[in-house]
């Protein structure tokens, strides 16, 4: 048999051959450009930064022990930054997945004036950071209307502190980011095949073990991506941190002192401390996609279409 | 009553849906369903019989009328309240979790213990023959697999009602088969009363013990299999159930009048008032090359197709009539015969039920607002 087709395969152009060879065709050279504008833009800039931060002025980890020994030129606390900045990427991207969770649910299926809910909710994405944050400003700082509003009223003897700390950049982390959390979160409720709730609702299951049973477990894996989005987007993000925070103390995030550093011709400290923010960032990531290859991660409908 | 029936009698009455953009899916559903019955709602597609079985199922919200099993009334109950079953077109069963909890769900749903939850969907997997699969995950078994294990899911509940849409319409030609006489297995085994929606007039025929032929919303006629096929109540119907020649005439008497064929005596118990009709006629009743009884009809071959034990021909009559007729021997396009048509088989309806192939028929809505 064998003997019989090889003649023929010989004989024949080389295109048959190319045939049964997975992986290569013409069409790959589309990827060609993308892939020189990843070395060019993406893969050399990330060596050279990591390059650059093993040359500080005191041997090669110099950079990062000056980092951990908080020793930076504006010297205010770059080990604690870390944790100011888990902090505020956990709490908003948490805050954003929550509250994007339900919201997606509810709309999953058609109901009424979808288009109005979903455009008003899209509003802030359109926004920039610093637009928020001057409205914020002009909201919630203590000036603000609802500061007003609170004496005014006499629940509150003086103005409380919803901008210039903590609360402030949460809150502009959470308006800024809850639209994509959203958006993304709409997308993987609507893939969720309706019949199956049906048939759980058929089979005795209040909305409450529907949700729990049903929902819940196919909407996990798409619920640890968009927390990973999240949290990626709001981790690196520092307009807020300085418009609508402290960036001298308690919203000291990451990138601002990677800044610092920089602003002051530091190369090697502000280097280290982007890899910094890398290796913190991927950490995260690395344990949330640890948890979610622990789901249930296949189809989302309930059988041949 | 049969012995395994969960109740006495299923009442609908004046049941319908009426959709926001003012479509009405169901006009008026009257039906009486006995424990234990076989039900098949049959149509084609916009006829409102999925939206019956959701309206039965509490997926959807009737806009009128009333469901009561004996003195309960059912319709306005949440769906998980009602204690039926379900079997869902694609099967609905949920990917996240394997066979055997697929088939446990409704008895965790029912607090049923543990022990006793294992032994029934034992039982029920061995029914639908599926042990072995019992720990596998849906997306790892076949089109029929699946199925099966839709059909436990349903049935291991013990419910009141089994509702069946169109449970083998993503099966192919064979397997299809199969399981329609697995499905017509287990229930004369378990006797559920089940409700079944169907287009396909073979299925229905095969499964129920009655009949409900629907179009556009309304109910055409519910009766036995064979009333159905043999007595369609109106042109609609037997189009349906494969009268598939509409000989438009005017009925004399006791004769029919079918313009380019002239007089024939018909066997139409019920006549329909004098006057303009329509003659409808199966092919199978117009014979090519059988016994010569009857009237002779002359006829030029257009189409012979092969279906095994005979041939299904399309040819036209000398007045350019398209005629279906089925045949013996082999034809030849362009074959001058005659075919025999058997007077006491044709059905005579007034013309105004003539089927109306231009007939609008709007998707069914499955949705829920």
């Amino acid at each position: 048999m064998s003997a019989a087709v090889a003649p023929e395969r010989a004989a024949g152009s080389g295109r048959r051959a190319r045939a049964g060879t997975p992986g290569i065709s013409p069409v790959l050279w589309l990827v060609v450009p993308g892939v020189l504008f990843m070395l060019l833009f993406f893969v050399y800039p990330l060596c050279y930064g990591v390059g650059l931060s093993f040359q500080g002025e005191g041997g090669p980890f110099s950079a990062y022990a000056d980092f951990f020994a908080d020793r930076f030129v504006s010297d205010h606390g770059s080990r604690e930054s870390i944790l100011v900045t888990l902090r505020l990427a956990l709490a908003a991207s948490l805050i954003n997945v929550g509250a994007a969770l339900p919201i997606a649910y509810r709309m999953r299926g058609p109901i009424r004036g979808k288009r109005i809910i979903t455009a008003t909710v899209l509003i802030p994405m359109t926004l920039g950071t610093v637009f928020v944050a001057s409205a914020m400003n002009n909201v919630l700082g203590p000036a603000g209307w609802i500061n007003k509003a609170l004496l005014a009223v006499g629940l509150a003897d003086e103005p409380v502190a919803l901008t210039g700390n903590f609360t402030g950049v949460l809150l502009s982390l959470v308006i800024s980011g809850f639209p994509f959390s959203f958006l993304l979160m709409l997308g993987y409720a609507s893939g969720v095949d309706p019949s199956l709730e049906q048939a759980a609702a058929v089979l005795g299951a209040g909305p409450r073990a529907r949700f729990r049973l049903i929902a819940l477990p196919l909407l996990l894996p798409g619920l640890t991506i968009t927390f990973c989005l999240s949290f990626v987007l709001a981790f690196g993000v520092f307009p807020s941190a300085t418009l609508v925070g402290n960036d001298a103390g308690p919203t000291r995030v990451l990138s601002k002192i990677a800044y610092t550093e920089y602003a002051n011709a530091q190369y090697a400290t502000a280097s280290a401390t982007a890899v910094i923010m890398a290796v913190v960032q991927l950490a995260v990531l690395g344990l949330v996609l640890a948890l979610r290859s622990r789901l249930y991660r296949g189809s989302t409908a309930g059988g041949k279409g | 009553m049969s012995p395994g029936a969960a109740f006495r009698e299923l009442r609908i009455r004046g049941l319908g849906r009426r959709f926001g953009n003012g479509f009405t899916a169901l006009d008026g559903l009257d039906l009486d369903i006995g424990g234990g019955e076989f039900i098949a709602l049959l149509g084609p597609s916009g006829c409102g019989k999925s939206t019956a079985l959701n309206l039965l199922a509490g997926l959807l919200a009737p806009t009128r009328g009333s469901i009561w099993i004996d003195e309960q009334r059912v319709d306005t109950l949440p769906p998980e309240k009602r204690n039926f079953g379900m079997v869902f077109q694609n099967y609905a069963l949920f990917p996240h979790l394997t066979v055997a909890e697929n088939v446990a769900f409704g008895l965790r749903m029912r607090k049923v213990g543990k022990a006793e939850r294992a032994e029934r969907v034992r039982k029920a997997l061995e029914l639908v023959r599926l042990t072995e699969q019992a720990g596998k995950h849906p997306g790892q078994l076949s089109g029929g697999q699946q199925q099966r294990v839709a059909i436990a899911r349903a049935i291991v509940v013990r419910p009141r009602l089994v509702l069946m849409d169109e449970p083998l319409s993503n099966l192919d030609a064979k397997l299809r088969l199969d399981m329609r006489t697995e499905i017509r297995l287990l229930h004369q085994e378990l006797s559920l009363t089940t409700v079944y929606v169907t287009h396909d007039q073979a299925e229905a025929l095969s499964l129920a013990d009655r009949l409900v032929v629907m179009r556009a919303g309304v109910v055409q006629q519910i009766g036995r299999p064979s009333e159905v096929y043999e007595r369609p109540a109106n042109a609609f119907v037997a189009a349906f159930v494969g009268y598939r020649n509409a000989l438009p005439g005017r009925l004399i008497g006791a004769d029919v009048e079918i313009e380019g064929l002239g007089r024939i005596r018909h066997g139409d118990g019920d006549l329909p008032a004098e006057g303009e009709a329509v003659a409808m006629i199966r092919p199978d009743d117009l014979v090519i090359g059988g016994p010569e009884a009857g009237r002779p009809i002359s006829l030029t071959v257009r189409v012979c197709e092969y279906q095994g034990r005979s041939f299904a021909v399309e040819g036209r009559a000398p007045d350019g009539t398209v005629l279906h007729a089925a045949s013996l021997e082999p034809l030849a396009p362009g074959d001058h015969v005659s075919a025999h048509i058997r007077p006491e088989r044709i059905r005579v309806f007034p013309r105004a039920d003539q089927p109306n192939r231009a007939d609008p028929a709007p998707a069914e809505s499955m949705a829920r607002s």
